[in-house]
């Protein structure tokens, strides 16, 4: 029997494993994305190589686009049109139930992992500005549902090349890129309540508790959409602007 | 039967102090850390203290922090560990301790006193109580809980800041208040309190509660981002709150 | 100094030792009536042993068999019980055990529900419908949560983590009791009018067992310190299922629910063996055939498995097996619910001993059979109480739940516990607080009766290295399980007895390190007091039965002797000293005796 004395509380924690690895991985790859999307969203160019329309612009809706979605707005804009609607994905994001635990926990440390001693000192939560603003949630589902269908309109439109209908890479990336945002965006807490979470007799309500079943069993793996459409999302942006910059060329499929 | 050397590093100490103490001694096969403390206590230490009770996984009592995670000790098994490696022990640290690896949760039990009981709807024309399996299932993942108060003690909200458990109820609450809040029958309204007495806004969601769950219920996911929702339809949805006045309509 | 100022204390009309089932239920009952009631328990509230029971509560819902009703609940447990039980408790049990589960879920508990929406019941043991109220298979928890929840909102005064270990007396009545804060150390007194027993039983002086540190016997000693009546205490239960590997779970409860649901026991030979010891008693509703048993699981009109025999017959058929050589390589015998039925249905119906076989022994039980022997798991016997009132026979005594005896008689059925905890335990919390409204006059303690109370719990304390109390109670544990288990013979029980006397001689000579801040060392040398004298009287009333019945087998005595059928031996406490002797039964009524021996 030896002694050792070191009190419990002088330690940040006693885990021994690399708590710290997933942090870290938070971090490196939430501010890659950021650092990526910012940069091509203020490009405002090789965001559309016919017919493919790069999502990070999709809607486009100022006059002067390349690729024009919807003229709501005039040519007097003449910044990058996807400032105009990149907001919404974004504030989706941030708001998200998921990646709030994963900022809250490697970009704002509080706390860095389980059973590790928060970084700040004081806590309020989200009770307080401006994380309280994280409520507004599903109002960001609701626009970020619109964004879902102008990219499956993106993607239809994919098939149509100059010389008739046609499927290339590009088409399945759009595609692709549309349907895993889809699952992300339909597997999202809000949704889920809304669909049916708020009912406390299911039934009662024999169809909404049917899509509540299908809605919560897509929202067990929310994390895993949230990120794969992250990547793939940026990925189908780079493949669009390579291909607009003429560094690759598209393969055609049929 | 096999039996292989530990190193145990147990904390012993109560209010005033402790420190660290390592026993060593040899284990058989399928032994979990509750055996090992067992063992110490039998042969090499009488008074260590520990509180447990079934040791199956099914009283949550014998709450502690292994090598630095919270766990069940009845439900680690020592293979778990890379062999020759010393194992580290320690209370839970959000409660106070009384003693060794015992610490004083009545913290949980003056919560529980302030969460209003369950008020069922009148009965059915026929005496009867009907629900459904679809109504119920989403309670039964809550009434799971076993109080182990693993989830409390994880929670950074009042593990890593005292003064934050004056107002806030902490994981295993709103895994009752959610049970009490979707149960069919109930009809107590509770939101206000989750809003501001049970201080829901100061979760923020970074699931350790979950993941220390030895009853694997989904906290975040099935209790609380839905009660997070049902505190926004009532106090932060404009167009819900709209809708409900035109409607005169309140949550089915 | 009196002893109200000299300690820690606190008066009620009625207190309630012990926070499991009964507990709890009687405690919401007295204080139902105005009482003023405190709840004092030796854990945490919510950890009592009610937690552990996993299949279900037995009523006579009659939502899944119509036909059934009191009459043949009361039936079974009359058989199960070989008719040793106290006829008057099980006919209340069976008659107000609905309205006790309907009660729990007007509390909140919400239980398996019936495709119309009422509360599902699935089959066990001994019952001839479909008949327990179950969640899963972690009832007990539902139903602890649902009354400790309850109790909270009642505003119950609970003292956790007090460990009563006398009762006190005012001439012939109860005044009180006297314990200690397990946190501090230091001593409590409570002042009553009335003590309700919900203690449980004593299981922890065996050896392999399913029950926790809790389970020392405090209530039955205290019972005869005290000066009341025990019967039956013979009638120990092995559960047939229990764990046996790996060696640290050995014990561990694996509930009877797996039966219930379509499991089957099987030994190394693979043969259903349970085939070879139906019992004459039983013949005649058993079915004889695998094909016969198999399409009992569809239609209760059919003959029962005999998988499914009362807990007693499955305990000694395994228990047999493994003797003659077909048991599994680590000393169990096979339960197989894995070839049997779909993962998912396992997975649903049993989840806690799916995760429980996961994270212990290794074992999926969608994929693999469970090895599974007996383990010590219920006192039939306890305190004699009165079967309407719970009354022990001292006045201001009363006692529900395991503590108490009469309801199960000779061997209980699964199922029954959960129910007799809140049929009996409103009952004694109501009589409870009637006797207390009753009282007229003043009780005193006695001062110098607490403070030799108060001296005798502190001897551990003074000496120095003595006798350590881990090593007595391990030693009891051996002796207890080889010499008064499954099967015993007169040869062995002398023997058991004469070690009891050796380990109360060192019990005198125990000694701990430490203080008195929760020091389990402490806590385990005083709960031997209690353990001792449990296991005495178990020994000395296994003695005098000589006959086998039920929980109490004798290889000496292997048949039901008809003189044995209408005596309970009784135990009590006089000048220090347990005397046994026998006493009649109560006579049945002749329409009860009728609805009893009426075949399948």
């Amino acid at each position: 029997m030896s002694d050792n004395s070191l009190a419990i509380e002088d330690k940040v924690t006693q885990r021994q494993d690399l708590w710290w690895l997933e942090p870290l991985l938070v971090v490196l790859a939430l501010g890659g994305f950021v650092v990526y999307a910012t940069w091509a969203g203020l490009q405002n160019a090789h965001y559309y190589a016919a017919p493919y329309l790069s999502p990070f612009y999709s809607p486009c809706l100022s006059a002067n686009c390349a690729h024009l979605t919807l003229p709501l707005i005039g040519s007097w804009w003449n910044l990058s049109p996807a400032i105009l609607i990149l907001w919404i994905p974004a504030g989706f994001r941030v708001t998200c139930y998921y990646y709030r635990k994963a900022y809250y926990r490697s970009f704002l440390g509080s706390p860095p992992a389980c059973a590790v001693r928060d970084i700040a000192k004081t806590y309020t939560g989200e009770t307080r500005f401006p994380f309280v603003l994280q409520n507004i949630h599903r109002y960001f589902f609701y626009l970020a549902t619109l964004v879902v269908i102008f990219l499956w309109w993106d993607a239809i439109l994919a098939f149509r090349f100059p010389d008739g209908l046609g499927v290339g890479i590009g088409t399945l990336v759009l595609l692709g890129n549309a349907f895993l945002l889809s699952l992300y965006s339909f597997s999202c807490h809000s949704c889920r309540h809304l669909c049916g979470g708020s009912l406390n007799t299911f039934s009662k309500a024999p169809a909404r508790y049917g899509i509540w079943r299908v809605v919560s069993r897509m929202n067990e793996r929310h994390m895993l959409c949230a990120w794969i459409s992250l990547i793939w999302v940026a990925l189908a942006d780079l493949y669009v602007r390579l291909l607009s910059m003429g560094v690759i060329t598209d393969v055609r499929l049929f | 039967m096999a039996t292989q050397e530990v190193t145990m590093r147990i904390w012993r100490g109560d209010a005033k102090g402790g420190v660290f103490k390592e026993y060593h001694l040899s284990i058989g096969e399928g032994m979990v850390v509750l055996d090992v403390i067992h063992a110490i206590q039998a042969t090499q230490a009488n008074d260590l203290a520990v509180r447990w009770n079934c040791k199956a996984g099914k009283c949550g009592s014998c709450s502690a922090e292994v090598n630095g995670k919270p766990r069940l000790m009845c439900m680690t098994r020592m293979n778990l560990f890379e062999p020759g490696k010393t194992i580290t022990v320690a209370p839970m640290k959000t409660f106070p301790l009384i003693r060794d690896l015992v610490t004083d949760v009545s913290f949980n039990f003056e919560k529980a006193k302030t969460i209003p009981h369950f008020r069922p709807k009148a009965k059915e024309a026929d005496g009867t109580r009907r629900m459904f399996q679809e109504d119920i299932d989403r309670v039964q993942e809550f009434h799971k809980c076993i109080e182990c108060f693993l989830c409390q003690n994880v929670c950074h909200v009042i593990r890593d800041h005292e003064d934050n458990k004056k107002h806030f109820a902490g994981p295993r609450f709103f895994v009752r208040l959610a049970a009490l809040e979707m149960h069919p029958l109930d009809t107590n309204d509770r939101k206000q309190l989750i809003k501001e007495k049970a201080g829901l806004g100061y979760c923020n969601i970074t699931k350790c509660c979950t993941e220390v769950c030895p009853e694997n219920i989904h906290i975040t996911d099935n209790s609380i981002i839905p009660l997070k929702e049902r505190v926004v339809d009532e106090f932060y949805d404009p167009l819900f709150r709209l809708f409900r006045k035109i409607s005169g309509k309140t949550a089915p | 100094m009196a002893a109200e100022q000299k300690y820690e204390s606190h008066e009620y009309d009625v207190i309630v030792i012990g926070a499991g089932g009964a507990g709890l239920r009687a405690a919401i009952e007295a204080s139902a009536q105005g009482a003023r009631t405190a709840l004092v328990c030796k854990s945490l509230l919510g950890k009592a042993h009610t937690v552990m029971a996993e299949g279900g509560i037995a009523a006579a819902l009659g939502n899944v068999y119509p036909e059934d009703n009191w009459k043949v609940h009361f039936r079974d447990t009359m058989r199960g019980g070989k008719l040793l039980n106290n006829w008057r408790m099980a006919q209340i049990h069976a008659q107000e055990a609905p309205a006790r589960v309907l009660e729990l879920e007007e509390w909140g508990a919400l239980f398996d529900r019936t495709k119309e929406g009422l509360i599902l019941q699935r089959d066990f043991g001994g019952h001839r419908y479909a008949r327990l109220a179950h969640v899963g298979d972690r009832t007990g928890l539902e139903m602890i949560r649902t009354l400790q929840q309850h109790a909270v909102h009642k505003g119950i005064d609970v003292y956790m983590e007090c460990n009563v270990q006398r009762l006190l007396k005012d001439g012939e009545r109860i005044c009180g009791a006297f314990g200690y804060w397990r946190e501090s150390g230091k001593c409590v007194l409570f002042k009553c009018k009335a003590v309700v027993l919900a203690t449980g039983g004593g299981g922890k002086a065996w050896k392999i067992t399913s029950n926790s540190w809790e389970y020392t016997g405090d209530g039955i000693t205290m019972a005869l310190d005290a000066g009341a009546d025990l019967i039956d205490v013979e009638m120990v239960q092995f559960h047939p299922t229990g764990m046996v590997w790996p060696p640290s779970v050995r014990g561990i409860l694996v509930t009877e629910g797996v039966r219930g649901d379509g499991g089957t026991l099987t030994n190394s030979e693979g043969k259903r063996f349970m085939f070879n010891y139906i019992p004459e008693f039983f013949k005649a509703e058993t079915a004889e055939t695998e094909k016969e048993a198999d399409a009992w699981y569809e239609d209760k009109k059919n003959r029962r498995t005999p998988d499914l025999l009362p807990r007693d017959e499955v305990a000694r058929a395994i228990n047999a097996e493994v003797k003659a050589g077909r048991g599994t390589s680590h000393g169990g015998v096979f339960l197989d619910i894995a070839s049997r039925r779909p993962a998912e249905y396992i997975k649903r119906r049993l989840p806690s001993m799916y995760h429980q076989f996961r994270e212990l022994a290794d074992v999926d039980i969608t994929k693999e059979a469970m090895e599974v022997g007996p383990t010590c798991h219920y006192f039939m016997g306890g305190v004699r109480v009165d079967a309407d009132t719970t009354a022990a026979t001292v006045p201001g005594l009363f006692a529900a739940g395991e503590v108490a005896a009469g309801l199960h008689g000779a061997n209980r059925l699964g199922g029954n516990s959960l129910s007799d905890l809140v049929v009996f335990g409103r009952r004694a919390g109501l009589y409870a607080a009637e006797y207390a409204k009753g009282l007229k006059g003043s009780l005193t303690v006695d001062t110098a009766q607490v403070e030799s109370i108060a001296q005798e719990l502190l001897i551990p304390f003074n000496g120095k290295g003595g006798e350590n109390p881990y090593t007595i109670h391990a030693e009891l544990q051996d002796c207890m399980q080889n010499l008064v288990g499954i099967i015993r013979t007169e040869k062995e029980l002398k023997q058991a007895l004469d070690k009891l006397a050796t380990f109360k001689q060192r019990l005198t000579k125990v000694s701990v390190e430490g203080n008195r801040q929760y020091n389990p060392g402490w806590h385990l040398a005083l709960d031997l007091y209690s353990m001792l004298a449990v296991s005495e009287a178990v020994t000395l009333a296994a003695i005098e039965r000589k006959e086998s019945r039920g929980g109490h087998t004798r290889d000496d005595y292997p048949k039901t002797d008809p003189k044995f059928a209408k005596v309970n031996v009784v135990v009590r406490k006089s000048k220090g000293e347990l005397r046994i002797s026998q006493e009649p039964l109560p006579e049945m009524p002749e329409e009860l005796k009728k609805l009893v021996e009426e075949q399948k």
